[in-house]
């Protein structure tokens, strides 16, 4: 122990070196004293400075099946608008094509998730008898499990109902993807971390749509507030018998399709 | 009290100032592991929201495009394309707004652009207009004969096909081959103009089907036929028989 002798050459008594482990360990917050985090600009701040209240929301979506072409503008709105990248397998939103033939088997098919459109399929020697498009995209769940799972309360559902991933603070340990049981989420190869639909908040908070209700061209996507009486999404009710994917899971999907057919996974 | 804390054994009093310093020390790491807004509005960084909302938008909306282009926009209000966003076609327009003459947006003017809605698919819904890009007057540029933004055939079309392209095809392949669509539909007149405000009638009794099938003495003996009385009387014809195949096996 030859360190902490003195010059006395006695031993550094117990206490004065607690007392120094003490009070070394507080200087690691040094920095938070001279450096106080965020003082111009308070966390949450742009809510209150442009008066949205994000509590007196509750975002939803419908989409009606009968009403999609398959084009495939959504997900190429997605990429651009939220920078994801332009390569298979990473998609916030994508389109499902469902051929469900006369021997009650069926194929989905879902080509670069539609970022192209589709292409006519050749028949194989079997009778198709209905076949349709799905567009699927995270389905902001009321009880998210994918929240339930983050180990670092890095992923969170806001007042508004949303779903968002805090990408700072993602440590990329993807229990949230596996726990998605509609396969939503993905790990952004360019940030490590998990990435997902938004239903673009930051276009949202600013009044306008998403980017994939803003390119429907024909009205298949519908987007509005589930709980207020004056939305497209009553009406929407309203007007079609609604369904959600896999309803027995009790995630509580906000994402409400329409002319739903059973064969839909 | 301090009696108190003499009458607590030796080995526990030490014990309790170790515990209290690791209290210490886990309560110090936590406040620097984690960020300060932590918990704020949630079990989140309350900051994280900014840094999401600040997230630059590209595509400026449906109303946008208006101020300046109003003829476009005029013209397009009205058309088939009504529903069609601006962006769609020429791309996310935030950045043009802010700077019209620096930053240009494309038109689609090739002819592989518009068959991503238009193509005839087996999956897209009845009545969508598609067209197969192969047959459908290969040579030119869709804007050759249509106007991107009030797109009208340029001829009325004649032939229900020309709309209605898998019932003409499934019909080309069945018994009923012979019979023109208008003998079991009626056009009000304008159908083909405005396909959804004037829709044609459909058959809706037995007895229309009867008018060939039922076994009289006024009805062709070459067609095949049927006691219209107890062939499945409960139900109409194209319950079972799909009207435009109405093979019987
Ligand atoms: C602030 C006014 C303004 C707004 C808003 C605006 N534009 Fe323009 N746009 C212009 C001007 C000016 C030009 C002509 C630029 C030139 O030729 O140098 C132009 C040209 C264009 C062109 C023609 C490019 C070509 O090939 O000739 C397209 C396409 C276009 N705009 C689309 C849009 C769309 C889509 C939007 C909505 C997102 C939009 N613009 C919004 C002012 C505007
Ligand atoms: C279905 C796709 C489509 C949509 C939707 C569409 N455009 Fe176009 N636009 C085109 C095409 C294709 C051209 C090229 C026309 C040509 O060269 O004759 C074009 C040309 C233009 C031009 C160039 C001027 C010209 O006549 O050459 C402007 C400006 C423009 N569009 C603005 C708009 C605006 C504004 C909207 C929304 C109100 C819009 N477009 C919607 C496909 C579209
Ligand atoms: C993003 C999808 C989309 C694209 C791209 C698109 N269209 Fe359309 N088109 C539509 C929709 C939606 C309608 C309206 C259909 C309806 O009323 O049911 C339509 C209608 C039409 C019609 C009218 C058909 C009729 O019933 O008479 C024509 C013609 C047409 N489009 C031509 C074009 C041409 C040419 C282009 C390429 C410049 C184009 N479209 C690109 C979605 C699209
Ligand atoms: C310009 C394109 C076009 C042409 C030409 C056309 N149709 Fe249609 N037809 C449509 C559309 C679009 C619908 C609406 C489908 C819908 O509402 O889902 C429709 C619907 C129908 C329906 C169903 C109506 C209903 O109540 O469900 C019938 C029957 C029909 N058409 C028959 C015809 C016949 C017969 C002709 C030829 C005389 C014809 N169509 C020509 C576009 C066309
Ligand atoms: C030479 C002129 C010409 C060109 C080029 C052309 N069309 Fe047409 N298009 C027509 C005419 C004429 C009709 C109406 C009758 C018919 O179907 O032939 C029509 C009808 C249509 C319809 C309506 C069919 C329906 O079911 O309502 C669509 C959609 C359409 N065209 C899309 C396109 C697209 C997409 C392209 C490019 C790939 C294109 N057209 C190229 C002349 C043209
Ligand atoms: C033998 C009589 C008959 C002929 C010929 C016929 N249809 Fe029909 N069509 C029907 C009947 C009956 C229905 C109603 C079917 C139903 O409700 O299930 C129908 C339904 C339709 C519909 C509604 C959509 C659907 O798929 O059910 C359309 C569109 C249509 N016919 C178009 C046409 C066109 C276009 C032709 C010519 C190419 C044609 N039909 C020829 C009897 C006929
Ligand atoms: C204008 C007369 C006419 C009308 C109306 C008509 N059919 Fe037919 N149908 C025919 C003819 C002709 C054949 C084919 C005979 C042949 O070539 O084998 C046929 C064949 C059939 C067959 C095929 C029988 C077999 O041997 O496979 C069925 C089923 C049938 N029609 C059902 C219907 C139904 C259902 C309707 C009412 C929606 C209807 N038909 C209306 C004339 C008609
Ligand atoms: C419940 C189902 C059902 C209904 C409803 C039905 N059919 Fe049939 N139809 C059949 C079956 C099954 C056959 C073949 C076996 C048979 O002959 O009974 C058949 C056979 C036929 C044939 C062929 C007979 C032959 O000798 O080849 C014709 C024609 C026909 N149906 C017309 C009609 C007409 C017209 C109606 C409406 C008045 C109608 N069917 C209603 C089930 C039905």
């Amino acid at each position: 122990m030859k360190s902490l002798k003195n010059e006395k050459g006695n031993c550094t008594p117990r206490r004065t070196f607690l007392k120094n482990l003490v009070l070394s360990c507080s200087s690691l917050f040094l920095p938070r004293l001279i450096f106080p985090q965020e003082k111009k600009n308070e966390a949450g701040s742009w809510m209150l400075e442009n008066g949205y209240v994000p509590s007196e929301h509750n975002w939803g979506m419908g989409i009606d099946i009968n009403k999609c072409i398959g084009c495939g503008r959504c997900v190429n709105a997605c990429k651009t608008e939220n920078n994801v990248p332009k390569v298979p397998f990473y998609f916030r939103t994508w389109v499902e094509r469902y051929r469900i033939f006369e021997d009650r088997d069926s194929t989905v098919d879902s080509p670069n998730g539609a970022i192209d459109g589709f292409h006519e399929m050749k028949e194989d020697g079997k009778n198709v008898v209905r076949s349709f498009f799905v567009p699927k995209i995270c389905n902001q769940c009321d009880n998210p499990p994918c929240v339930q799972v983050c180990p670092v309360g890095a992923t969170f559902k806001t007042p508004d109902g949303v779903i968002l991933v805090d990408a700072d603070y993602c440590i990329g340990c993807r229990y949230c993807i596996q726990a998605c049981p509609y396969g939503a989420r993905y790990l952004n190869p360019e940030t490590r971390t998990a990435d997902k639909c938004t239903f673009c908040y930051h276009r949202v908070v600013k009044g306008l749509a998403p980017a994939c209700v803003e390119t429907c061209p024909t009205q298949a996507r519908i987007f509005g507030e589930i709980d207020k009486k004056a939305s497209p999404l009553i009406r929407f009710k309203r007007i079609n018998k609604i369904n959600v994917l896999k309803p027995f899971l009790n995630t509580e999907p906000k994402v409400m399709y329409a002319n739903f057919d059973m064969e839909v996974k | 009290m301090k009696v108190l804390w003499k009458r607590i054994p030796e080995q526990l009093r030490r014990l309790s100032i170790l515990v209290l310093l690791l209290i210490v020390l886990f309560v110090m790491i936590r406040t620097l592991l984690v960020p300060r807004d932590f918990g704020k509005y949630g079990h989140y960084r309350a900051s994280a929201v900014d840094e999401i909302v600040s997230q630059s938008i590209h595509y400026a909306g449906r109303e946008a495009c208006e101020e300046c282009h109003d003829d476009i926009a005029g013209v397009k209000s009205s058309g088939f394309h009504r529903n069609v966003a601006c962006e769609v076609c020429h791309g996310p327009g935030a950045a043009h707004m802010e700077d019209p003459s620096g930053v240009q947006l494309t038109a689609p003017r090739e002819r592989g652009y518009c068959p991503l809605c238009h193509e005839y698919l087996t999956s897209r819904p009845t009545g969508f207009p598609q067209i197969v890009s192969d047959l459908h007057n290969p040579m030119k540029p869709c804007i050759a004969c249509h106007e991107p933004h009030d797109p009208k055939p340029p001829v009325t079309p004649k032939g229900c096909e020309a709309c209605h392209a898998a019932i003409a095809r499934t019909l080309s392949l069945s018994h009923h081959v012979y019979l023109p669509c208008t003998r079991c539909h009626q056009d009000p007149g304008s159908h083909k103009i405005s396909p959804r405000e004037f829709t044609p009638t459909k058959p809706t009794t037995r007895e229309f089907c009867g008018e060939c099938h039922a076994r009289n003495d006024e009805n062709t003996k070459g067609i095949p036929q049927i006691e219209l009385v107890n062939h499945y009387s409960r139900y109409v014809c194209w319950q079972c028989h799909y009207p435009h195949l109405p093979e019987a096996q």
